[in-house]
């Protein structure tokens, strides 16, 4: 029973199609006294942005039925520190893939500092996040708007040799037109979704949990909305998607890929249990048995 | 002994049986309940147990996963030795609510080897352990650690009333009568653990608090030289990749599940 869990994105080959998203995993060096790193099909690093934030107020994070608010608002040291020592401390114990998500406020910020990862030898795809909803007049702003999102696209591709996917929003009312404005910008590839915009309220206290009030949901409750869009956006474009949101088992992935994507992003599952992306990529093989796939490759799309 | 430390990383070592041993790191543990029931009023006891090998120090904490919850619920540890994990828990929602009705025999999947503890080491000579409700308990393992230590170690604690008195029998038994201090005067002075401290001056030359927040401030505005509080904040992870209960303190952005919930006194931006 031996599996082909092997996939490629772009040209950079991942022996498994198993990431942990973005936000869900720091700087993935955190993990490495707990689980063996290597088995990660790649690592999807922490949002950066160019300057360094303290992000959102406590509380950030809020509980519900089958899922979880967050409203960290993009803390992280900043691009310069990610690029000279989060990814040299993540590569002195990892060789798979990395992925560098970058955030930005406006154009030339999303440019620079992805010219900054691009240069990183660690880094081997960038994501850009063009729809963190945590941040006022950054981020999602610019996933919600075609035009604006094509012209991140558009800036980051000028200055970037390496693989750009970017990463999209779920609050928009039609997916596709966002995504085909990004492909036809030049994108390599897209990441999809990001977090729904939620928000929950303390019935005692009368006020929002958050201390930002609103904050993106995550979680096994939106599974099936990121794998309608997963659907719809790769039917419709040509280019590689990462399929993301609410995936908590190896029939997840397996359901993702279905709707096309090539590769699977795990994300507040973690959260609930730091060893779930080893624990999917452990009962993939047998999984995959039992449903007659050889290769993990052939099921991409494969719903129609 | 100090020389006997065996540091890892940023890690402090933890005192265990007549060892020290390094921190775990991490792990995912299914523990089996030995007993679950209340000692107080709303305040139940947890007694687990695993056959794997497993060490806490004061200050850290577990992870606890329950049916029907997204996130785990982090609970300081109270206890820890040969027969396993005490843990005591408020029941104040649903999530310690679903907690309050487990039974002896049911499996408990928690994550371990959580949070930066009580730098017990940081006491030279004599210590003063301040509490105030369920903040007793983490103080209570850390008691442990610094009379294995040879350190001599003086317990305030403070309450609302009589019925929510907890672990004074336990802090008894290792040799150390707590002073007691109830809001409503109904057991030991009346008012808060700062005035039970004003009163009787007992001597340290290092301080550890754990409570409610005002209560930290108080005690660490009051109490002269060096001395740590342990911050409590709503977690995510609880194991430091995620940053949801990162606070800002004195040394810059902290993340409470990682680098504390212990933190020194001068650390924290009250």
């Amino acid at each position: 029973m031996v599996k082909n869990l092997s996939v490629d994105l772009c040209g950079v080959s991942l022996p498994n199609p198993v990431i942990p998203a973005s936000g869900c995993f720091g700087f993935g060096a955190e993990l490495a006294d707990s689980l063996d790193l290597n088995v990660l099909g790649g690592i999807c690093l922490k949002g950066g942005t160019e300057q360094a934030r303290f992000g959102n107020p406590t509380p950030r994070i809020a509980e519900c039925r089958e899922g979880m608010l967050n409203s960290v608002g993009l803390e992280n040291p900043g691009i310069d520190a990610i690029v000279a020592e989060k990814v040299p401390q993540l590569r002195r114990v990892y060789h798979n893939a990395v992925i560098a998500n970058i955030s930005g406020f406006s154009v030339e910020e999303y440019r620079r500092s992805c010219a900054k990862a691009d240069s990183c030898a660690g880094i081997d795809i960038i994501e850009v996040n063009i729809s963190c909803p945590n941040v006022h007049n950054g981020g999602m702003a610019f996933g919600t708007d075609a035009a604006s999102a094509a012209a991140v696209t558009k800036a980051v591709k000028e200055v970037c040799r390496k693989p750009v996917f970017v990463k999209l929003s779920p609050n928009v009312t039609d997916i596709v037109k966002i995504a085909r404005a990004c492909e036809d910008a030049g994108a390599d590839g897209l990441t999809l979704i990001n977090t729904l915009l939620g928000m929950r309220i303390d019935i005692r206290s009368r006020r929002p949990v958050l201390a930002a009030g609103m904050g993106g949901l995550s979680g096994a409750a939106v599974f099936p909305v990121a794998v309608r869009m997963v659907h719809q956006v790769s039917r419709a474009c040509r280019i590689p998607v990462m399929g993301c949101g609410g995936v908590s088992c190896a029939e997840d992935v397996l359901e993702m890929m279905m709707a096309g994507a090539s590769a699977v992003q795990v994300g507040a599952e973690n959260l609930r249990n730091p060893f779930v992306c080893p624990e999917i990529i452990a009962a993939l093989p047998a999984l995959m048995e039992r449903l007659g796939i050889e290769d993990i490759r052939e099921i991409v799309g494969c719903a129609r | 002994m100090r020389g006997n430390f065996f540091m890892i990383g940023e890690q402090y070592p933890v005192f265990f049986g007549n060892h020290f041993i390094p921190l775990m790191a991490m792990r995912k543990t299914i523990f089996r309940i030995d007993s679950n029931g209340p000692v107080g009023k709303d305040i139940f006891r947890l007694r687990i147990s695993t056959d794997e090998p497993f060490t806490a120090r004061g200050g850290q904490f577990v992870d606890i996963a329950l049916d029907g919850f997204y996130l785990r619920r982090p609970i300081s540890v109270c206890d820890c030795g040969s027969e396993g994990l005490t843990l005591l828990y408020k029941r104040v929602g649903a999530g310690t609510e679903k907690l309050a009705g487990m039974r002896e025999g049911e499996r408990l999947d928690a994550l371990t080897g959580l949070g930066r503890g009580f730098s017990s080491e940081s006491c030279r000579e004599s210590a003063l352990l301040v509490g105030g409700g369920l903040g007793a308990a983490p103080l209570h393992l850390l008691c442990r650690e610094l009379l294995a230590l040879g350190r001599k170690v003086s317990v305030a604690l403070g309450f609302n009333s009589a019925e929510d008195i907890v672990l004074v029998r336990e802090f008894e038994a290792l040799g150390v009568t707590p002073l007691l201090a109830t809001l409503d005067g109904s057991a030991g002075t009346r008012g808060f653990v700062t005035d039970a401290i004003s009163l009787a001056r007992p001597q340290y030359d290092f301080f550890y608090t754990c409570g409610p927040l005002n209560m930290m401030r108080a005690v660490c505005s009051m109490l002269e030289g060096g001395g740590e509080a342990s911050l409590e904040e709503r977690m995510g992870c609880g194991a430091g990749f995620c940053c949801g209960c990162t606070v800002r303190t004195a040394s810059g952005a902290k993340r409470v599940c990682k680098d504390g919930p212990v933190f020194r006194k001068e650390e924290i931006l009250w």
